[in-house]
C-alpha cells in the first residue's frame, strides 16, 4: 500500500523546479536561437514532464508495471510522429504544400474546401 | 468473503484478496487509460507538428495573437494545482483527513482559475474573429493561412479544457467522499487515481504551452 513514501517537502521542491523551468522557457523564447528555439522549448518541457511523472505520479517508486505501460505508450507516440514526419517529407513540395506562400489565397480555398469570397482577405 | 489473512476493509471488493491487490489493479487500469489519453492528444500533436513545419510563417504570425502572459499565468496555476493534488494524495496516505479536504479544495480552485483565464482568452479570440477553419474572420492579416493555427489551438486547448472540467467533476466527488471520511492509509485509491489523471492533464499542458504560445 505504501508504494510511495515521498516526504512532503520533496513535492514543494519539485514545484519550485517546475516553476523555475517555466520562467526559463519563457525567457529562452524571448531570445533568438534560430532553429534551436524549438529544441530548447521542447527539451525543457520534457524535463518538466519527467519531473511530474517521476515525482508527482510516483513512477520513481511505483511497481515497474506503471512505468512499462507509460513508457510504451510514449514510445508508440514517438513512432507515430516519426513515421508521419518521414511520410510528409517524402511527398515533396507540391503534394502537401498547396497553401500559403506559393499559391496564396487560391491554395487556401483549396485547403479549406469552401470557396468563400472573403478568402482573399485572409 | 472468504477467510483471508488481511482483514477485509470496508471498501475491499470480494473479487480481490487483499487491499493492496485491489489498489494495484486500479492503478494499472488507470495507467492504461492515461496511455489512451496520451495517444488521443498525440494525434493532435503530430498533426500540429506537420502543419506547423509546412506553414511556419502562418503559424508564427498567428501565435502572436495569443497573450503570452495569460498562458504563463495559466501554466503556473496548473503546476501549482498539480502540487496541491500531490499533497492531497500524500495526506490521504497518512490519514490526515482535514488536509486532504483543504488540498482538494485548493486544487479545485486552481482548476477554476485556469478555466476562468481560458474563458478570458477565448472570448477575446471570438471577439477578434480568430476562429478555426472557415469561421476565421480576422481582418488585416499580412500572412495568409492563420486559420490553420486556430483550428489546432481551439481543438487542443478545447479538448484539454474539457479534461480539466471532467477532472473537476471527479475531484468534487472525491472531495465529498473525503468529507464523509472514506479514506485512510489502507484505502485512498480514488484520491490516488484522480491525482494521476490530474498530473497527466498538467503534463499535456506542459507541452501545449511552449508549442502554442512560444513557437518561433
Amino acid at each position: 500500500m505504501d508504494a510511495h513514501r515521498t516526504p512532503a517537502g520533496t513535492y514543494a521542491k519539485v514545484l519550485g523546479a517546475l516553476l523555475t523551468l517555466t520562467v526559463i522557457t519563457v525567457l529562452a523564447a524571448g531570445c533568438e536561437f534560430g532553429s534551436w528555439n524549438v529544441i530548447i522549448a521542447l527539451g525543457i518541457a520534457s524535463i518538466k514532464a519527467s519531473l511530474v511523472a517521476l515525482f508527482f505520479m510516483h513512477l520513481r517508486q511505483d511497481k515497474p508495471m506503471s512505468a512499462i505501460i507509460f513508457v510504451t505508450g510514449a514510445a508508440m507516440l514517438g513512432v507515430f510522429l516519426m513515421i508521419c514526419t518521414v511520410d510528409s517529407n517524402a511527398r515533396g513540395e507540391n503534394a502537401v504544400r498547396p497553401a500559403t506562400r506559393e499559391t496564396g489565397a487560391a491554395g487556401l480555398r483549396a485547403v479549406q474546401g469552401s470557396p468563400s469570397p472573403t478568402a482573399e482577405r485572409r | 468473503m472468504s477467510a483471508t489473512a488481511a482483514p477485509p476493509g470496508e471498501f475491499l471488493q470480494h473479487h480481490f484478496t487483499t487491499a493492496e491487490q485491489q489498489a494495484d489493479a486500479g492503478k494499472i487500469g488507470m495507467w492504461l487509460f492515461l496511455v489512451t489519453e496520451l495517444l488521443l492528444f498525440g494525434g493532435l500533436f503530430v498533426g500540429f507538428a506537420i502543419m506547423q513545419s509546412l506553414h511556419r510563417e502562418a503559424f508564427v504570425a498567428a501565435h502572436r495573437h495569443l497573450d503570452r502572459m495569460l498562458g504563463f499565468i495559466n501554466t503556473v496555476v496548473l503546476l501549482t494545482s498539480s502540487y496541491t493534488m500531490a499533497m492531497a494524495v500524500h495526506n490521504a496516505r497518512t490519514d490526515r483527513r482535514k488536509r486532504v479536504i483543504v488540498y482538494l479544495l485548493l486544487t479545485l480552485i486552481c482548476a477554476g482559475i485556469f478555466l476562468g483565464i481560458k474563458y478570458v482568452e477565448y472570448s477575446h479570440k471570438f471577439h477578434e474573429g480568430l476562429l478555426p477553419g472557415r469561421f476565421y474572420s480576422h481582418k488585416g492579416d499580412t500572412v495568409p493561412g492563420q486559420f490553420m493555427f486556430f483550428s489546432f489551438y481551439f481543438m487542443m486547448t478545447g479538448l484539454h479544457g474539457l479534461h480539466i472540467l471532467g477532472g473537476m467533476v471527479v475531484m468534487a466527488w472525491v472531495l465529498r467522499r473525503a468529507v464523509r471520511g472514506d479514506f485512510s492509509h489502507s484505502y485512498y485509491t480514488p484520491v490516488d487515481l484522480t491525482g494521476l489523471y490530474w498530473h497527466l492533464v498538467d503534463l499535456i499542458w506542459i507541452y501545449l504551452f511552449p508549442l502554442l504560445y512560444l513557437i518561433k
